[in-house]
């Protein structure tokens, strides 16, 4: 792996401020926990982590001739922010509808505690604490904010048919629920529409609305699809903040995202994806000087900023193009300079 | 004018009357799969069809007594509702709007064909089983009495008043539903089922208690149209029928209790006040007989509501009940 060229100690400055938010009380203990347990993970694929919540294991998808997803084995560090990242059609949203039982693999077991999870139903896992969110929001938008968040809770009395029609049965319950989702919606800052139909919120606020529906159910992993997409730079920063106090409330949170920045700002362990395999798995910062990722994102013909020797090389061609090219010979160029920069 | 407020009386008795509580009924049962579920079932009057022959069936050919006729009525229709469900219901909505409405057709071609007229009596299909409930009226069933300026049997009379109650039964029954944690997880997958999954909820289960109910409310409305005609004919359920209960449903207002009721009541007051209306209009020369002849009225009254609700659906989307916010959430 050309990825250890840093030392695996040797911490982001994103992520050591991440630890100095401070506004959550005891924020920053629990997620020092995860991150010093994978500090001493050696960056490879498929590498074991000291606690995985979800282990997968060879799970293969494909639709037709195209193989959506084959990944040989993951684990999943629990307690800790994985962010799952890669180019459009890498796989990733396959694999989140493989781990909750949305999509059925090929071939291939996956576990979350040790439980087998591959014939389950979706509800099966997320009744063992497994929820997730979608890339696309849905939110139920002819029901009240406040149904959706009653909607999360699990375990209900009044949701059986027979007890639906004895209020007694689940009034109780009902209520502690309702306590629950006003506790929810105030964190999130959505108390004030609770009784607004969830179609008439914004974009943003329906991914806090989602999120905070996914939570009503207690879960233990939060598998969160793109949870930033088309969210303004505020609200990210807001969402940021749900997210990290995922962590810091011990839930192991998986996550796709596009976005960078934010994936190095949060992120304790990175895996990347590129056409259905994990090309790459380690620590954020170790991520972005990772030569596969680098060529999975941007192909191998790229335009990164050169370097002196770089430069000096390519314009040593260049000149030889023109020279060559007076002579008659003008296609040598373009193939000539891109060879000449993915060979660094 | 006699003639108006004749057309007036007439249209109430009809409006109250058992075809009235038949539609309501199976626009009830429409309101808990389609208002409420987001199930696409074309295919209600089958239900219906099965409620009236499980009690004709075993009353005429296996001596069976009525309220027994009753029970099989409502089993049959739990049957078909698993029949139907059970392959389509995970599958998208389209697959089962599919199945229901070739399985109304089909259910009637059945019961009408050459081989089954041993058990459904064929095209003529079967009578004389509901005198053990028109037994039960506390006054006299063959006596005529005048509500409403119109004249009713005894036995229409009792029919009705049972039908109405069992309307009141059913609204309630979806009303205490759908107030309680059940009827939020049909209304959530009504919006959206995979979300609905991804919280723990076994979709595919309430799917299945939401056709099996709404198709045993619709059972009953059936029950009640052939208690009140006093005889059962396949081709009374036609598919049609399923079509003029959307057409209640909508007019009075999907997902909610009182909509259908509402819908039912007020169609079948629209259509019957057009055709006696016209009828009158015709008689007395002022629509020409060129123009309209007395033997058109049945289908251009028809065409009559059929304008109503496109200007219902252009000025009033939401039905008479409904919430306009939550059906202008659609068009964003």
């Amino acid at each position: 792996m050309p990825a250890d060229n840093l030392p695996p100690g040797a911490h982001a400055a994103s992520l050591d401020k991440n630890t100095g938010t401070g506004t959550r009380p005891g924020g920053g203990v629990p997620q020092r926990l995860a991150q010093a347990a994978l500090r001493d993970v050696p960056w490879e694929i498929g590498v074991a982590k000291p606690d995985p919540a979800i282990v997968v294991e060879n799970v293969t998808r494909t639709f037709g001739g195209l193989t959506a997803v084959s990944v040989d084995h993951l684990e999943v560090q629990r307690g800790g922010i994985t962010g799952l990242i890669g180019p459009n059609g890498a796989g990733k949203t396959t694999l989140f509808n493989l781990l909750t039982g949305f999509d059925q693999p090929n071939t291939g077991t996956w576990s979350y505690n040790g439980k087998p999870l591959g014939k389950l139903a979706p509800h099966q896992v997320a009744r063992l604490g497994v929820v997730r969110t979608f890339q696309l929001t849905k939110a139920l938008s002819r029901l009240t904010v406040l149904q959706n968040m009653l909607l999360g809770a699990q375990g209900q009395r009044g949701e059986s048919f027979l007890r639906a029609l004895v209020p007694g049965t689940w009034r109780a319950q009902e209520k502690a629920n309702t306590e629950k989702a006003m506790d929810l919606l105030r964190r999130f800052k959505l108390d004030a529409k609770k009784d607004e139909f969830a179609g008439t919120l914004s974009g943003g606020q329906r991914k806090l609305l989602e999120m905070a529906r996914a939570l009503m159910s207690d879960p233990q992993v939060v598998m969160l699809d793109e949870p930033m997409a088309g969210v303004n730079p505020a609200l990210t920063q807001s969402l940021l903040g749900h997210v990290k106090d995922l962590r810091e409330e011990g839930m192991t949170v998986i996550f796709v995202e596009h976005d960078m920045d934010v994936v190095r700002d949060i992120s304790d362990w990175v895996v990347v994806m590129a056409a259905g395999r994990v090309i790459a798995e380690g620590p954020p910062e170790s991520i972005s000087q990772n030569q596969a990722v680098v060529d999975a994102y941007l192909g191998a013909h790229h335009d990164a900023p050169l370097t002196v020797e770089e430069e000096d090389q390519v314009l040593a061609q260049a000149g030889a193009a023109i020279a060559q090219e007076e002579h008659g010979g003008g296609e040598v160029l373009g193939t000539d300079s891109t060879t000449g920069r993915t060979e660094r | 004018m006699g003639d108006l407020l004749n057309a007036f009386a007439v249209a109430g008795k009809s409006a109250l009357g058992f075809q009235a509580v038949f539609f309501a009924l199976l626009a009830i049962g429409l309101n808990v799969h389609f208002g409420y579920t987001g199930l696409l079932n074309f295919g209600q009057i089958a239900f219906a069809m099965l409620g009236g022959f499980g009690i004709a069936i075993s009353v005429t050919q296996w001596g069976w007594n009525f309220w027994v006729g009753v029970l099989v009525g409502l089993a049959a229709s739990v049957v078909l509702a698993l029949l139907l469900g059970l392959p389509t219901l995970r599958l998208r909505a389209d697959y089962l709007a599919i199945a229901t409405i070739a399985a109304a057709e089909g259910l009637r071609l059945l019961f009408r064909s050459v081989s089954a007229s041993p058990v459904t009596g064929g095209t003529r299909g079967l009578a004389a089983f509901n005198g053990d409930f028109i037994a039960l009226a506390p006054w006299d069933t063959s006596r005529r009495y005048s509500v409403l300026g119109t004249r009713w049997s005894g036995g229409e009379l009792w029919v009705a008043l049972v039908g109405w109650v069992l309307v009141a039964l059913m609204c309630l029954l979806v009303w205490l539903l759908m107030r309680s944690p059940w009827g939020r997880v049909l209304k959530a997958i009504r919006e959206d089922e995979d979300a609905v999954r991804a919280l723990g909820k076994n979709v595919y289960l309430y799917k299945m208690q939401s056709l099996v109910l709404g198709g045993m409310i619709g059972a009953l409305g059936g029950m009640v149209y052939v208690v009140a005609t006093g005889a059962a004919n396949p081709d009374q359920f036609q598919n049609a029928n399923t079509f003029l209960a959307y057409t209640a449903l909508i007019l009075g207002g999907a997902a909610r209790v009182l909509g259908p009721v509402v819908g039912a009541i007020i169609l079948l007051f629209v259509v019957q006040f057009a055709d006696t209306a016209l009828r009158a209009l015709i008689e007395n020369g002022i629509i020409p007989g060129e123009l309209l002849s007395s033997t058109d009225v049945a289908q251009i009254r028809f065409v009559l509501v059929g304008l109503g609700l496109m200007l219902l659906l252009v000025f009033r989307p939401q039905g008479i009940f409904g919430d306009r916010r939550e059906v202008m959430l659609d068009a964003r």
